[in-house]
């Protein structure tokens, strides 16, 4: 679905209209235009899941889905946004678990959890876009989300049980 | 970051007479407004050109990539990864799968400099930041900075891989403008820093990227693109190779290189490719290419190495491209 059809009229110092499809809901904000995609997630919509960690498209802690596709939230302006967003609370469907988010508590995928919503939503993007064909290409097309505690071994387990669990779903 | 008016473009008509900073993927520009290193009173959204600039097509001429594409488009092309590798590469080893669904083709060619003293405004010296204010790198921490185009005023490597396949396929860039549309080659849209390093390239003001085309290159499946960095992945080049190669046998017919990771602009070596045009490709004949390569580097002591690792890596550069089973 577009949002924001119109183009927002310009005023330095004001706010823009944006309208944000996130997990579903449809949500119209007046917003700073400096404002980007991750904090009216975490300020405006008080959907605090996705994670601030360098704010310089660094981590991939803030990564969501948008149309589908897994970017960085901290480095999208909100305003510019046209398609639906994804984050971490909009992937449990039926009250039950995704796959991705069952295979990280199976496999201890995390340690101290932060950057574990936004390994999440790259993982399940990972997948989709089926770049798990082997450990080295999971772990090439994980490199953009960091783990400090270095949970990586069992981030790795986590992705390749959760790939065929979502196959056998698919 | 400072406040800014956005404005959306519907069309590139529309986008150049905006008179902004363009913003598509926005990984560059976020950023370094974030930093304070860049300061757009007024951003023009162009993503809707996508529309109209995101097509990539091949056909008997080559390949024309609309400059809205995003990188991870080119990058899994069928067509781009199986007649020219070394674009492919260029892109699948840069940046994240996030930020390279993110980024367009456009934006990246035009992505800053990660230089420590131009990103980090509590350094007062950077000519390319504040013209005239003096060179921090110069004798600061050097050692990710540029050996080859570099000026007494700038040694702020240029970042890029994906240029450093269009400058070594003779690529053109496609421009829109206030005033019309224009076409130059690749190799001439970014100067080197010489007296004034804030300026990069040669686009005027308002002018877009629409497109880049890149013609027909029957030698370019046996290509690649060779990344050296400090850890294996998502990092920036240490120093980085394009090479394609037209073999006879073993002799060299043709060879196409370029250079990233170590100079100030992207970076075509001719000098190598005539070292070797008609020589028999084996490790002395492309250590003396490399040789060609960098004989005109200049080290700050820092980077002392970097002309060694440069040499080291278009070598075997060359040697995986001659091993290639195309």
């Amino acid at each position: 679905m577009a949002t924001a059809e119109a183009a927002p009229a310009p005023a330095a110092g004001g706010t823009v209209p944006v309208t944000l499809n996130v997990n579903g809901k449809s949500h119209a904000l007046a917003l700073d235009p400096r404002t980007t995609l991750l904090d009216a997630l975490r300020e405006h919509l008080d959907l605090t899941g996705s994670k601030k960690g360098c704010d310089h498209g660094q981590c991939g802690a803030c990564t969501v889905l948008v149309d589908g596709r897994r970017v960085l939230s901290c480095l999208t302006l909100a305003a510019s946004v046209r398609g639906p967003v994804t984050t971490i609370e909009g992937l449990a469907q039926n009250n039950g678990l995704h796959p991705m988010q069952q295979a990280f508590i199976d496999h201890d995928a995390f340690q101290c959890g932060y950057c574990t919503p936004g390994q999440i939503m790259s993982a399940v993007a990972c997948v989709r876009e089926g770049h798990v064909r082997s450990d080295g290409e999971i772990r090439e097309y994980m490199s953009g989300n960091l783990c400090r505690c270095a949970a990586y071994p069992n981030i790795l387990a986590a992705i390749k049980d959760a790939a065929s669990r979502m196959q056998d779903k698919a | 970051m400072r406040p800014f008016v956005y404005a959306r473009a519907n069309d590139a008509a529309e986008a150049v007479k905006a008179g902004g900073t363009f913003l598509a993927g926005g990984t560059t520009l976020l950023d370094l407004m974030k930093l304070d290193v860049m300061r757009p009173a007024r951003v023009v959204d162009i993503n809707d050109l996508s529309r109209e600039f995101s097509a990539i097509e091949y056909g008997p001429q080559g390949l024309r990539l609309g400059a809205l594409a995003h990188m991870a488009e080119a990058a899994q092309h069928p067509v781009i990864v199986r007649e020219f590798p070394m674009i492919a590469q260029s892109l699948s080893l840069a940046a994240s799968a996030q930020l390279r669904n993110m980024a367009t083709l456009g934006g990246n060619v035009l992505q800053r400099t990660r230089c420590t003293y131009f990103r980090d405004t509590s350094w007062s010296r950077c000519n390319k930041r504040e013209p005239g204010s003096g060179c921090a790198a110069l004798d600061g921490v050097n050692r990710k900075h540029a050996v080859l185009g570099t000026s007494p005023n700038c040694i702020a490597t240029y970042a890029g891989d994906f240029a450093q396949s269009l400058i070594a396929l003779d690529a053109a860039v496609e421009l829109a403008g206030p005033s019309g549309t224009r076409r130059i080659s690749f190799a001439n849209l970014h100067v080197a820093p010489g007296d004034d390093p804030s300026v990069e390239t040669v686009l005027r003001p308002g002018e877009l990227i629409t497109a880049f085309t890149v013609p027909a290159l029957f030698f370019a499946r046996r290509s690649l693109y060779l990344k050296i960095r400090d850890r294996q992945s998502y990092e920036f080049a240490l120093a980085s190779a394009a090479v394609a190669l037209d073999l006879d046998g073993g002799t060299v017919r043709e060879a196409r290189i370029a250079l990233g990771g170590v100079a100030t602009r992207p970076w075509r070596a001719r000098e190598a490719e005539a070292a070797l045009r008609g020589k028999s490709l084996d490790e002395n004949s492309a250590r003396a290419a490399a040789e060609a390569a960098f004989a005109g580097a200049v080290t700050h002591g820092g980077n002392d190495r970097k002309p060694e690792l440069g040499k080291r890596t278009l070598v075997r550069a060359l040697l995986e491209a001659r091993a290639l089973e195309v």
